[in-house]
């Protein structure tokens, strides 16, 4: 024992070494750019191939939404009785229906009523849902038991027959439409948020908050708020197809919008009743409506993973 | 068990109540009349007052509620004001066959497919069987169901000309509109199924029984297949929503006598009496199925106290 050791403090002296463990000065150093939680989530979504088509998409659709009215000279409501049912053809590129409108235009004048209906649906739905959800569960008492027994109230009824009641007593319309989705649609969104911010509330960060003597509204806006974002977002891209669903269903049993307006329900409609001989009027509103459900869906399954990784199966 | 029934039971009441009262209400509110207005100017006082009281309209609006609140107690839902001189109720009885026929059908049709795609892509998970059926579930959630419902129409009944287009003649009529209620069935069922069993096939449960020495088929069935369709339950209410959703349109895409057409029909002529008589039978038929969804769940699965399930 003794032999060797002298043994090499003979022949290894201490400048031969390096410190080879941690460094003072590089304990601290960050090594790898910082990752925020959104880069993160976007990096494994980027990764889902699936929702990464539906996302490009959905992007060609608005824009389609967008500039696509504007790329014939005709109007979506210009009749033109010369050139009714009109196949496919250079000049109407999608033809034209019983009253010879431009079917391409109408597709997507149709397309942009469904995207509004969706975003207006899942703005109104993540502001009056998120807001009741977090108020009544944070404040507990007699505010979250009132909120309570009205969500029960309102869970008790199909969706649908509150929102066809609706339509009966104020005009059929794009507004009648959305006002009926807000009514219904919070009730899922403000009973999620509830039940994480309840779940939240009991932590320790929040007691740590609290006693470092943070409002209310600080409370809500920057430490519960971003731990239930993951939720939210989820319970918002699932509300987007069912708002575009509800709006081209009522629309398609003509208790939606109306002639001469053009939605991908109305569309639906007219095309259905004229299949047996003009199979293409029914044919490519359907296609439109079904690229955006699937893509809606798809990119809603994608985020979900991304952003939940415990619910990844 | 006996208390949370009795709770609920009237929690289900007040529900229905306070529906009754919103509905009667907002059809005071509503515009247009169920009559035709130019018809009734022309009769003269007597006549009319004679017409409004056949109907009781000439009293107060709040004893016509009252009215209407007792006759509701009694099961009885009020006079039809678009079909001459029949009950709602009667109405009701001569429409539900149908619906309750493609409904049921339906749901068996669905329960069924969506099962075996599930546990088949569970157990082949990651391979082109899987695969496939997520396709399948996707495609069935996010079609609208009166689009795949034309698409068959136009296909099925008008191309090849396998089953009747529509309406309602022999039993073969009902194949083709259960298929098109079916399919946002079979989605969410299969794809339920899956993650159910995807989740119960890691557990070590399964690799107990095969360490046992149990058959591979005796696994399947008795400790995988059982206790991942417990939770399958939970899903038959949005599926009783949707199927209700669903019968609204496709009936009348089929031209189906059932009551889905029925309500659609009776909210274009205003026909005030049987709008409501509809909201309140779906609406208690919903929160019924609830009701027996929930205990249905608390007796599949013992680990759940029914008292738990109110949150």
């Amino acid at each position: 024992m003794k032999n060797a050791e002298s043994l090499v403090a003979d022949e290894f002296s201490d400048d031969l070494f390096e410190v080879a463990g941690r460094r003072e000065e590089d304990s601290e150093k960050i090594s790898r750019p910082p990752m925020s939680a959104i880069k993160d989530s976007w990096m494994r979504l980027k990764k889902n191939k699936g929702a990464v088509i539906s996302l490009v998409i959905l992007i060609i659709m608005t824009l389609l939404a967008i500039v696509g009215p504007h790329l014939t000279e005709y109007k979506y409501y210009e009749t033109d009785y010369g050139a009714s049912y009109q196949p496919p053809n250079s000049d109407h590129w999608l033809g034209t229906d019983k009253f010879g409108r431009d079917q391409w235009t109408r597709i997507w004048q149709g397309t942009r009523i469904s995207l509004y209906i969706a975003f207006l649906a899942a703005l109104l739905d993540l502001v009056i849902g998120v807001t009741i959800g977090a108020v009544s569960a944070l404040l507990g008492g007699k505010v979250d038991h009132f909120f309570q027994r009205l969500i029960e109230v309102l869970v008790g009824i199909p969706h649908l027959i509150v929102v066809i009641l609706l339509i009966m007593l104020m005009k059929p319309g794009i507004i009648t439409i959305t006002i009926a989705m807000v009514i219904t649609g919070w009730v899922n969104m403000a009973r999620l948020v509830r039940a994480q911010i309840f779940k939240l509330k009991g932590q320790e960060f929040v007691l740590a908050a609290k006693s470092l003597g943070s409002s209310n509204s600080r409370l809500i806006l920057h430490h519960l708020i971003p731990n239930t974002i993951g939720l939210i977002v989820i319970n918002m891209m699932f509300t987007i197809p069912s708002a575009i669903f509800t709006e081209a269903f009522l629309s398609f049993i003509g208790l939606g919008l109306q002639e001469p307006h053009a939605s991908l329900g109305v569309l639906i409609n007219d095309g259905f009743k004229g299949m047996r001989n003009q199979f293409y009027l029914l044919a490519y509103p359907a296609v439109v409506i079904i690229a955006i459900m699937v893509s809606f869906n798809i990119l809603a399954d994608g985020l979900r993973d991304a952003l939940d990784p415990k619910m990844r199966r | 068990m006996k208390k949370y029934v009795v709770i609920r039971l009237i929690n289900i009441v007040l529900t229905l109540f306070v529906i009754a009262t919103v509905t009667f209400f907002l059809m005071k509110q509503l515009p247009g009349s169920p009559f035709d207005e130019e018809k009734l100017a022309v009769l003269s006082d007597n006549q009319r007052a004679e017409f409004l009281s056949r109907y009781g309209l000439d009293k107060p609006v709040t004893t016509q509620y009252v009215l209407y609140l007792k006759n509701l107690a009694q099961g009885d839902l009020g006079t039809s004001y678009y079909f001459k001189g029949q009950s709602v109720v009667s109405i009701l009885a001569d429409r539900i066959g149908p619906s309750a026929l493609i409904g049921t059908q339906a749901v068996i049709l669905g329960l069924t497919i969506g099962i075996i795609l599930g546990i088949v892509a569970a157990f082949r998970h990651n391979t082109f069987w899987d695969y496939s059926t997520m396709f399948v579930a996707v495609l069935g959630v996010s079609v609208p169901n009166f689009v795949f419902a034309a698409l068959l129409q136009y296909y099925v009944g008008l191309k090849l000309g396998l089953l009747p287009v529509a309406f309602w003649e022999s039993y073969s009529s009902s194949i083709m509109p259960s298929i098109a209620l079916t399919l946002g069935v079979v989605a969410t069922i299969a794809r339920y199924t899956r993650n159910e069993m995807l989740e119960v096939l890691g557990q070590d449960y399964m690799l107990t029984a095969k360490a046992k020495g149990v058959k591979r088929i005796k696994v399947i069935y008795k400790h995988a297949i059982r206790n991942a369709l417990i939770p399958v339950v939970t899903v038959l209410g949005p599926i009783t929503v949707s199927l209700l959703t669903g019968s609204l349109v496709i009936e009348n895409i089929f031209g189906v006598p059932g009551i889905g057409s029925l309500f659609v029909d009776s909210i274009k002529v205003n026909d005030y009496t049987t709008i409501m008589g509809l909201t309140l039978f779906y609406s208690a038929f919903f929160v019924l199925t609830m009701l027996v969804i929930d205990l249905l769940y608390g007796l599949i699965d013992p680990r759940i106290r029914v008292s738990g399930v109110k949150e």
